[in-house]
């Protein structure tokens, strides 16, 4: 696939009922480059330390006060099992809205860095590799290779599911 | 029957009106004394039926409006003294009164179930063909909707004075078409009645200021005419004069049947000159004067997240302090601009005027969510008389402090747990009339509802001179079912409140009421969902006396900030009861694993919150922290924590908006500081650490 200079940030044209295809905003996560659905993007804020929850995964920092509201901010590395990093000066939350069974919910994600907004097509994103039955990639939406670099798009509805998300659960006995 | 989306919205307002209606029927069939019919509650009970049967018919709900016709027929016949009052038709009465409140519910689902309706239908008929002492014709005559039925045939005209009120114009009302309506009917002399003296530099054009009077040569039925002035009479007052052949109109309205006269006949004309407060639930010109009924009957309708009814007077508060709240900002933005510090009292001044503003704003705000607990015990009376019945007790309900507010949503769920109370007091707590005379007792057993405020709290108590809960048979049980060891002997208190366990049941017989032992553990599971706990008193053969408290709000809760580590939670002040230093020697480690320290007589265990959430505290030794004594469930513990803080009044957040339900949190809240804090749930806490307790004996058991 050929690499497209599509930095079209101010471009608000949208190919109505394209579901793969879009703006994305891209962050740096262990050095790969991930990318979400821009529309799914709520804001961008500074790290901030959370107030953890007991007796919930590692991966779940805690809960932040977001003008009012409590959100609870995921660790994307931890999430993911990579090796954990400090906090730096680039480091983000990245406020998300995720389509939940019943109503929306707000949740944060703490990404190394913010990267790029790209507007892919259609026809540039590729399925996600067969990962064998080992790997959950669920929340893989699919692949682009941008300026000969290759990002990987996440679902965000799937990223985190909550009701996994327990004290006693495996998650958190596997994280323990 | 399915409703147009657009007329949803109305329906809606239908269901609720009728609801309401219904509630008022009931409890005045509840209040009628058989043979002793009080008018003026036979009054409210018609008047609530008639308005259910207009606003049936008017959005086209036919069979409720047929329906509510049978029923408002066999309450005029007993309203205006043509048919005595029975225990029968009483009963009859309010199981019409059911199936019109299920109908009604029914719209709003888009299914009216009519089967039921058309049984009762039937006995109504056959209770109405049966004349109670009436005379022949009052069947017939009763059956026409209006209060003063049929016109004698000596009628020849009417007079009607029609006066309009001033913002007739404004919901669109034309008399016109009103008079051209009535000439197609018969010949009608209209003529303007004089306006007074007006002062046109400030007359209001879109005023009504006239007043007719129509003079109708013709005897035709009220009826008739009622149907012309229908979209018109809540905005006028209008009054009806027939004019009869032989003598001149001096007579008021019509008299149905000439020896059922006086009394009653009176309450017809009351109604009709009325101008309209209880008529056509429907119209939407009545939008405007609901929030001024004194937060009316909503209790029928309890979809979540609905329309709250709010006196007036409260809304009105809330605007004051608005204003007052603009005042200080106003007088606060001052310093903005120049500021020395010569200024600083007014500007202290100032704040603390800010701080008294915004805590009354809060009051206030809280106020509107708040309803009276009536609603909630509106049902009781109901729901005693046919349950003693149906055990075949004689009970006596009293009801003390219905106009104790509470939130709408506890409001809401404390109806279940309740019932499930008052039940379980008529079921199991009062014995049978021959028992009681048997015991010295008086043969009518009482059973109170008593609700009050205590400090910050909500209390409501459900208490019978019934039997008292036998706590032989209650510990027998529980050692059975292994939830007391064999060789333990708890105090009384906690063998009475282990009727709250699950599966705990000590009848022998299952009734249909209940026995189950489903029932209290879910009063107790719904009630800690509201933030309250339940607990029991009870004496042999002397009574029960149930105990709910309940916090004042869900929105807000007092509490008592905590520190261990780096981390602050909020324990709620309701669950704390004191909070102490302990000293190490003062502890003892049971088998080496459970601590226990001693509170004066009593050994509770002690629970390290440091421990349980996995965090880093300052120190885990018992002399540098702080014992915090909790109280949930009848159980006590005492929670380990670094420091106290301040207290505070906290919002509640919650966490399963964009989380989930975390057990030992109840929610979360902002700090002063921008910060999050989770609020401890203490009932939850306890079951968290018992638990890990549980596992840890098992885990040395097995080892």
């Amino acid at each position: 696939m050929q690499a497209q200079d599509n930095k079209a940030i101010d471009s608000l044209q949208f190919d109505e009922g394209n579901m793969v295809g879009g703006q994305y905003l891209t962050f740096m996560l262990a050095g790969e480059e991930y990318g979400i659905e821009i529309l799914k993007v709520q804001e961008i804020k500074g790290w901030d330390k959370a107030t953890p929850i007991p007796n919930t995964p590692d991966h779940l920092l805690g809960v932040l006060n977001l003008r009012g509201a409590v959100v609870p901010i995921i660790d994307l590395r931890r999430r993911f099992a990579f090796e954990r990093a400090e906090y730096g000066p680039t480091t983000v939350v990245i406020v998300v809205k995720m389509a939940a069974s019943d109503h929306e919910r707000t949740i944060g994600l703490v990404v190394d860095a913010v990267a790029d907004v790209y507007r892919l097509d259609d026809k540039e994103v590729q399925p996600p590799p067969e990962l064998g039955s080992s790997v959950h990639a669920d929340f893989v939406r699919g692949m682009a290779t941008v300026e000969d670099k290759m990002v990987i798009l996440l679902e965000v509805d799937t990223l985190v599911d909550f009701s996994t998300v327990d004290g006693v659960g495996s998650e958190a006995a596997n994280n323990n | 029957m399915s409703i147009d989306s657009d007329m949803a919205e109305i329906a809606q307002i239908f269901i609720d009106e009728s609801l309401e209606g219904i509630g008022i029927m009931e409890s005045g069939l509840l209040n009628l004394e058989p043979g002793a019919a009080d008018s003026e509650t036979m009054n409210s009970i018609f008047r609530a039926a008639h308005s259910i049967k207009g606003g049936g018919a008017t959005f086209g709900f036919t069979d409720i409006s047929d329906f509510a016709h049978h029923v408002e027929t066999l309450l005029d016949e007993m309203r205006q003294g043509q048919r005595d009052v029975t225990q029968a038709g009483v009963d009859l009465l309010l199981k019409s009164v059911d199936c019109l409140s299920d109908m009604i519910s029914g719209v709003g689902d888009g299914a009216v179930d009519t089967t039921q309706a058309k049984v009762l239908q039937k006995q109504l008929e056959e209770m109405l063909e049966t004349s109670g002492h009436s005379d022949a014709n009052a069947t017939a005559e009763a059956t026409i909707s209006d209060a003063p039925a049929p016109v004698l045939e000596e009628t020849i005209g009417w007079h009607i004075d029609c006066v309009p009120s001033m913002d007739f114009f404004k919901s669109g009302s034309d008399p016109l078409n009103v008079f051209r309506e009535l000439q197609l009917l018969c010949d009608a002399e209209i003529s303007v009645q004089g306006v007074e003296q007006l002062d046109f530099s400030e007359l209001n054009p879109e005023q009504c200021h006239l007043s007719w009077h129509i003079k109708l040569n013709d005897g035709i039925d009220k009826e008739v005419i009622d149907e012309v002035f229908s979209w018109v009479e809540d905005e006028c007052e209008l009054t009806f004069r027939e004019i009869k052949a032989p003598t001149p109109p001096i007579e008021k309205a019509p008299l149905p049947v000439v020896d059922a006269v006086a009394p009653t006949e009176n309450k017809a004309e009351e109604k009709i000159v009325e101008p309209v407060a209880q008529t056509k639930v429907s119209e939407p010109s009545k939008a405007t004067e609901k929030p001024s009924k004194p937060a009316a009957k909503a209790a029928g309708s309890s979809q979540e997240g609905g329309s709250i009814r709010v006196n007036i007077d409260k809304v009105d508060a809330l605007i004051n302090l608005v204003g007052e709240l603009v005042i200080t900002q106003s007088m606060l933005s001052r310093f903005d601009r120049d500021f020395d510090f010569t200024q600083l009292h007014s500007l202290r001044e100032g704040l603390t005027q800010l701080s008294r503003t915004t805590r009354e704003l809060q009051e206030s705000v809280m106020a509107i969510r708040m309803l009276p607990i009536s609603f909630a015990f509106s049902r009781f009376p109901r729901l005693v008389r046919d349950t003693s019945n149906t055990l075949g007790k004689l009970v006596d309900l009293k009801v003390s402090g219905e106009g104790t507010e509470v939130d709408k949503t506890v409001l809401e769920k404390i109806g279940d747990p309740l019932v499930h109370l008052v039940r379980n007091s008529l079921d199991h707590g009062l014995e049978s009339p021959e028992k009681r005379l048997a015991a010295g007792k008086p043969e009518t057993g009482v059973l109170e509802l008593n609700a009050f405020h205590e400090g910050g709290n909500i209390i409501i108590e459900v208490v019978d001179d019934g039997a008292g809960i036998n706590k032989d048979r209650v510990l027998e049980k529980a050692r059975e079912r292994g939830l007391v060891a064999a060789d333990e002997t708890p105090s009384d208190d906690r063998i009475n409140n282990l009727i709250f366990m699950a599966g705990f049941s000590t009848v022998e017989t299952v009734s249909d009421l209940s026995g189950r032992g489903v029932g209290m553990d879910v009063v107790r599971r719904n009630i800690s969902d509201l933030g309250g706990n339940v607990a029991v008193k009870s004496e042999m053969g002397v009574g029960s006396t149930f105990t709910i408290t309940l916090p004042l709000t869900l929105a807000i809760l007092d509490g008592q900030l905590v520190r261990v580590g780096d981390q602050s939670y909020i324990i709620s002040l309701v669950s704390i009861i004191e909070t102490i230093q302990c000293a190490a020697d003062h502890v003892n480690a049971v088998v080496g694993q459970a601590e226990m320290f001693k509170l004066r007589d009593s050994y509770l265990p002690i629970l390290r919150l440091h421990e349980l959430f996995g965090i880093e505290a300052d120190s885990s030794k018992i002399d540098d922290g702080l014992l915090v004594v909790v109280e949930a469930n009848g159980q006590r513990l005492g929670i380990f924590v670094d420091d106290l803080l301040e207290q505070q009044q906290v919002v509640i957040k919650s966490l399963e908006a964009n989380f989930r339900k975390t057990q030992g949190i109840s929610g979360a809240t902002i700090l002063s500081d921008g910060n999050v804090a989770l609020i401890v749930d203490v009932p939850g806490l306890m079951q968290l650490f018992f638990d890990k307790q549980k596992r840890i004996k098992e885990a040395l058991v097995v080892a």
